[in-house]
C-alpha cells in the first residue's frame, strides 16, 4: 500500500472519500477508492484538511490567545512524549512535537511527518519522511532523529509508557537519506495507526533531556514550570500550511472540577477537559458557553480475577454481568454522557465493533440461577473501588444495591485514588479497573487480554483467543479481519471475565468564541490535538 | 542585649536544628510506610515488573532505606537537597519557584490578618461584655467555623462567575501594578483571613483582658489615663509575649494549611508542590518541603519568643 500526496490531486473525489471516511473505512478501502477513480494519490493533509471542513465553523480567524485547563498537572510534567501520562502531558506534546502519522476524527491514521508508508508483508515498513520539516531550532528532520525517537522506548532507563508497545520494532534503521525501515517482531497491519500514538512523538536525534522542548510541531515552548503552566507560541515555520491559527496558548492544570468549571465561566480560560456531566448543564444553562462530548472507546470494568476462588468460576462471573444494570448506570452515574457496553472492549465507534452481539441486559433472576449454580452460598464477597477509576465507587454501589434480590453478599470497599493502581487494582478477586481508550483493537486486546499479557486483569488464559489476536494482526484482507475480530469479541463477552457496562465519554466545555473543535474519539480535547486547529472568532 | 539573652536564643537555634533532624527522620520513615514508590508512580497503571526494577534502581530506590537516609542527609549538610524523583529538576530549583509565591500570599496576608486580629481583639477587651465585643466574637468564630473551602467556593461563585470583578484563578504573571494585585489576590487573602483572623483575635483579647485585671491598670486608671492610653501606652507591652505566641502560630499555617485555598485558586505555592511530591512518593522532594515549612514554622516561632525576651524587662537585663 502506498500513500502518497497532494492537497490538489484530491479535490475531485472529495465528497466520496469524506463519504467513506465518515463511514469508518479502512485505509484500505480509501485507497481501493482512489485506485478506482483513477487517482493514484493521496494526501494526508488532504483528507484532514476535508475533514476539517466537514467540521467547519465559518472561516478560520488567525491571531488571538487562549488559555486552556486541563485537569492534571503535578511537579511530574513533562516535555518528553515518551513519559507522557496525564492529559496536559498529551496536550502539550501535540503542542510542541509531532508523529510520523496523526489520528483522524476515525481513529484512521493520517501521514504527518512520514510522506509515505509502505509495507508488502505488513513486517517490514518502509517510511519516507515529509520534505521541509523543520525542527524548532532550523535543524531538518531527518532519518536519525526518527530511528532515536522509536527505539529509546525499549531502553527500560526511558520509562516509556509504550515500551510494550516498542518491544515490536525488531529493527528500526535508516535505509536511505530521507528514509527509515521499521522491521518488526511479526506482522502487524496496524503499524501506521500505532504510530499515531503521542508516545511515539519525533524528538531530535539524541535528546535525552527533555529541560526544553524541541520539536516539529505547531507551537514552540516559550515557558514550562511543571505543576504551573506551559505557554506556547506559534510555530511560524508550521509544515502544514496555514497552521496554526492562535498566537499564543497558556495550558494551566487545574485538578478541582467545580474550580475548572468556575474558571470557564468567569472567562479566565476559554477551554477545559474532564466536565463531570452533572456541571454540562450548567454550562449549557450559561450564554457564551458550550459542551463538547467525545464517545471515545474508555471504559470502567469489573474486573473478576481467575485465581482460583468463586471470581473464576463461569457461572458466578456470568451471574455478576447480569447484575449488572446498564441503563441505570448511564442514567444516574453518567447522566447519559456514555454509550452501554456488553462486556467485551470494543466500542461502537470502532470499525471493528461487532454489532451482531446479543446485548445482556439486567437480570436478577437470572444473575440468581447463575449464583446457586455456582453454589454461591451466604459468604460475603468484597469488592473494591475508587475514585481512580472513573464510576466506579457509584456502579458498585449499585451492584450492592441489587445484590439482595440475586442472593448475593456484596461488600464494597472504597479505597483512595492514591496508590489505587500499584496496590489494588488486579490485586484482589474482584476490583474494578478503567481503561482509556487505546488507538486500534488489536492494542486493546493484546494489551488486556492476550494470556501473557503483564495487564491481563481477569487473568484469563485463553490459547485459541491468542492464535486469533496474531491472525488478524497480520490478516490483509479487511473484512476477514473483521470477522476474527468479531469473533474475537463474543469469546471475550462469553468468559473473558470483564464486565463492561459502559464506554464513557469525554466531556470539554469551551467558550462560544473558540471555533473549530472537533472530536477523535480517542480522547476529549480533539484527541488532545485541538491546538493547531481552533481559533477565537472575536 | 545580655548574656542571659544570647544563651537563650543560642539555646533555642540548637534545638531548632534538633527538631529539624528529627522532623526529616520522621517524615523520611512515614513516607516509606506509603504504599508504592516514586517508581510504581512515575510509571503508573502502565507498570511492567522490569520497568518498575529498572526505574528503582535508576533512582537509587533498591538501596536500604537507612543508607539511602543518611545520603540525603550527608548531601542536605553540603546545601544539596537532591533531585527530584518525579521529573528530575533539583529539589532547590523547584522550591525556589514555589517559595515566593508562598512568601507572597503569606505576607500579604500578614499584612491583612494581624491588624484586624489585633483591632478586634483589642476592641472587644476595652468593651468586655458589650454588644460590639459580643458581636465580633460571634463573627469571628463564626468565619473560622465555616471550612475555607466553602468560603473560597462561595466568593468565586459571586466575584468572578457572576459579577465577574475578580479572576477566578491567580495568575502570577499578571501581576503589573497595585490595582492588578489587589484583584488577584483579593479572594485568596480575604478567605486566609477568615481562617486566622479568629485564633489571633481571641488569644489578644484574654491576653488584653487579663492585663487589664491587673493591680498597675488600676492605678493608671487613678491617675486619670485615658482608656484608650491605659491599653497603648501600659497594658499592650506586657502583652507582647502571648500575643506574638498567637500570632506566630496563626501564621505558620500560612505555609502549609493553605492546600486547599492554593488548589481553589490554582495558585502555584508550596503546599500543593507538597501534595504532589506525596503523591509520587517523591522523597527528596518531600523532605525538602518539610524542611522549609518546619523552618519557617522554627523561625517565626523563635521570633516570638524573642520578643517576648526582648519585651521582659527581667529577661532583657540579664
Amino acid at each position: 500500500m502506498s500513500i502518497d500526496k497532494s492537497p490538489e490531486d484530491v479535490a475531485g473525489s472529495g465528497v466520496r472519500l469524506e463519504e467513506l471516511t465518515r463511514r469508518g473505512a479502512a485505509r484500505r478501502d480509501i485507497l481501493r477508492a482512489m485506485m478506482a477513480s483513477g487517482m493514484m494519490s493521496m494526501t494526508g493533509a488532504g483528507l484532514l484538511a476535508m475533514s476539517g471542513q466537514a467540521l467547519a465553523q465559518g472561516k478560520p480567524k488567525q491571531g488571538g490567545k487562549i488559555r486552556v485547563a486541563t485537569q492534571s498537572s503535578s511537579a511530574t510534567d513533562t516535555l518528553d512524549p515518551a513519559k507522557g501520562a496525564v492529559s496536559t502531558d498529551y496536550v502539550r506534546a501535540n503542542m510542541l512535537y509531532n508523529g510520523l502519522t496523526e489520528y483522524d476524527s476515525h481513529l484512521g491514521a493520517q501521514m504527518a511527518l512520514a510522506q509515505s508508508i509502505d509495507t508488502k508483508d505488513a513486517t517490514v515498513w518502509v517510511i519516507k519522511l515529509r520534505n521541509g520539516v523543520q525542527f524548532h531550532d532550523g535543524k531538518a528532520l531527518a532519518p536519525a532523529d526518527v530511528v532515536w525517537s522509536l527505539t529509546r522506548h525499549k531502553d527500560p532507563a526511558t520509562a516509556s509508557k509504550a515500551k510494550t508497545l516498542a518491544d515490536q520494532f525488531k529493527e528500526v534503521k535508516a535505509s536511505g537519506p530521507n528514509e527509515v525501515t521499521i522491521t518488526l517482531q511479526g506482522a502487524n497491519a496496524d503499524l501506521p495507526v500505532i504510530l499515531a500514538d503521542s508516545h511515539f512523538m519525533i524528538v531530535k536525534d539524541g535528546t535525552s533531556d527533555f529541560k526544553t522542548a524541541v520539536g516539529t510541531g505547531p507551537f514552540k515552548l516559550k515557558d514550562f514550570s511543571p505543576g504551573v503552566r506551559t505557554v506556547v507560541v506559534r510555530n511560524e515555520h508550521y509544515w502544514k500550511p496555514g497552521l496554526p491559527h492562535l498566537d499564543e496558548i497558556e495550558l494551566v492544570g487545574i485538578g478541582d472540577e467545580p474550580a475548572r468549571v468556575n474558571a470557564l465561566l468567569s472567562g479566565d480560560v476559554q477551554l477545559i477537559n474532564q466536565v463531570d456531566p452533572r456541571s454540562a448543564a450548567r454550562i449549557k444553562g450559561t450564554s457564551g458557553f458550550a459542551v463538547q462530548e467525545t464517545k471515545t472507546g474508555g471504559y470502567t470494568d469489573l474486573i473478576m480475577r481467575d485465581e482460583g476462588g468463586i471470581t473464576g468460576n463461569a457461572d458466578f462471573r456470568r451471574g455478576l454481568m447480569y447484575l449488572l444494570d446498564r441503563e441505570q448506570i448511564r442514567n444516574t452515574v453518567l447522566l447519559g454522557y456514555g454509550s452501554i457496553g456488553n462486556d467485551q472492549p470494543i466500542d461502537p465507534t470502532n470499525k471493528y465493533y461487532f454489532a451482531g452481539l446479543p446485548q445482556r441486559t439486567f437480570d436478577p433472576q437470572k444473575a440468581k440461577f447463575y449464583f446457586q449454580k455456582a453454589k454461591l452460598g451466604n459468604a460475603p464477597v468484597q469488592v473494591y473501588a475508587s475514585p481512580a477509576a472513573d464510576g466506579s465507587v457509584e456502579m458498585a454501589m449499585l451492584l450492592q444495591q441489587v445484590a439482595p434480590q440475586a442472593g448475593l453478599n456484596l461488600k464494597v470497599v472504597r479505597t483512595p485514588s492514591d496508590g489505587y493502581w500499584s496496590n489494588h487494582w488486579m490485586k484482589h478477586p474482584l476490583t474494578f479497573g478503567n481503561i482509556n481508550a487505546r488507538p486500534s483493537a488489536d492494542v486493546i486486546f493484546t494489551q488486556f487480554f492476550k494470556s501473557d499479557a503483564p495487564w491481563n486483569e481477569a487473568n484469563w488464559k485463553n490459547p485459541q483467543f491468542d492464535q486469533m489476536l496474531v491472525a488478524a494482526r497480520g490478516e490483509p484482507d479487511e473484512a476477514k479481519r473483521k470477522k476474527i475480530y468479531g469473533d474475537m469479541q463474543v469469546l471475550v463477552h462469553d468468559d473473558g471475565g470483564i464486565g463492561i457496562p459502559m464506554f464513557l465519554s469525554s466531556i470539554d466545555a469551551h467558550s462560544t468564541k473558540l471555533k473549530g473543535l472537533g472530536s477523535i474519539p480517542i480522547a476529549g480535547l480533539m484527541g488532545f490535538k485541538f491546538a493547531e486547529n481552533v481559533w477565537l472568532d472575536t | 542585649m545580655k548574656v542571659h539573652a544570647q544563651r537563650l536564643i543560642a539555646a533555642r537555634l540548637g534545638l531548632a536544628l534538633l527538631t529539624l533532624l528529627i522532623v526529616s527522620a520522621i517524615v523520611f520513615g512515614l513516607t516509606g510506610l506509603l504504599p508504592g514508590d516514586a517508581a510504581q508512580q512515575a510509571l503508573g497503571q502502565a507498570a511492567t515488573p522490569e520497568q518498575v526494577a529498572a526505574l528503582r534502581h535508576q533512582f537509587g530506590l533498591d538501596q536500604p532505606a537507612l543508607q539511602r537516609y543518611f545520603e540525603w542527609l550527608a548531601h542536605v549538610v553540603t546545601g544539596n537537597f537532591g533531585t527530584s524523583l518525579s521529573n528530575s529538576m533539583p529539589v532547590s530549583q523547584l522550591i525556589a519557584t514555589r517559595l515566593p509565591n508562598s512568601l507572597m500570599l503569606a505576607g500579604l496576608t500578614t499584612l491583612v490578618s494581624v491588624p484586624v486580629a489585633l483591632l478586634i481583639g483589642i476592641l472587644s477587651a476595652m468593651f468586655r461584655g458589650s454588644l460590639l465585643d459580643r458581636t465580633l466574637n460571634v463573627l469571628t468564630l463564626s468565619t473560622v467555623a465555616v471550612p475555607e473551602f466553602l468560603i473560597a467556593t462561595i466568593a468565586v461563585l459571586i466575584f468572578a462567575v457572576k459579577l465577574r470583578w475578580l479572576p477566578a484563578l491567580s495568575y502570577l504573571s499578571e501581576v503589573t501594578s497595585f490595582g492588578a494585585l489587589v484583584r488577584i489576590y483579593a479572594m485568596p487573602v480575604t478567605t486566609l483571613c477568615c481562617v486566622i483572623v479568629a485564633q489571633m483575635a481571641r488569644m489578644t483579647r484574654a491576653a488584653v483582658l487579663d492585663q487589664l485585671n491587673a493591680p498597675y491598670v488600676e492605678m493608671a486608671r487613678l491617675k486619670g489615663a485615658s482608656p484608650a492610653r491605659i491599653v497603648l501606652r501600659h497594658v499592650l507591652p506586657n502583652t507582647i509575649g502571648p500575643i506574638a505566641n498567637a500570632i506566630a502560630l496563626s501564621l505558620s499555617y500560612l505555609f502549609g494549611g493553605v492546600v486547599i485555598v492554593e488548589s481553589i485558586f490554582n495558585y502555584p505555592g508550596l503546599a500543593s508542590l507538597m501534595v504532589d511530591a506525596v503523591t509520587n512518593r517523591d522523597m527528596p522532594l518531600v523532605q525538602g518541603c518539610v524542611m522549609v515549612f518546619c523552618s519557617a514554622y522554627l523561625v517565626l516561632v523563635l521570633i516570638a519568643d524573642m520578643c517576648q525576651i526582648i519585651s521582659n524587662p527581667r529577661l532583657r537585663q540579664r
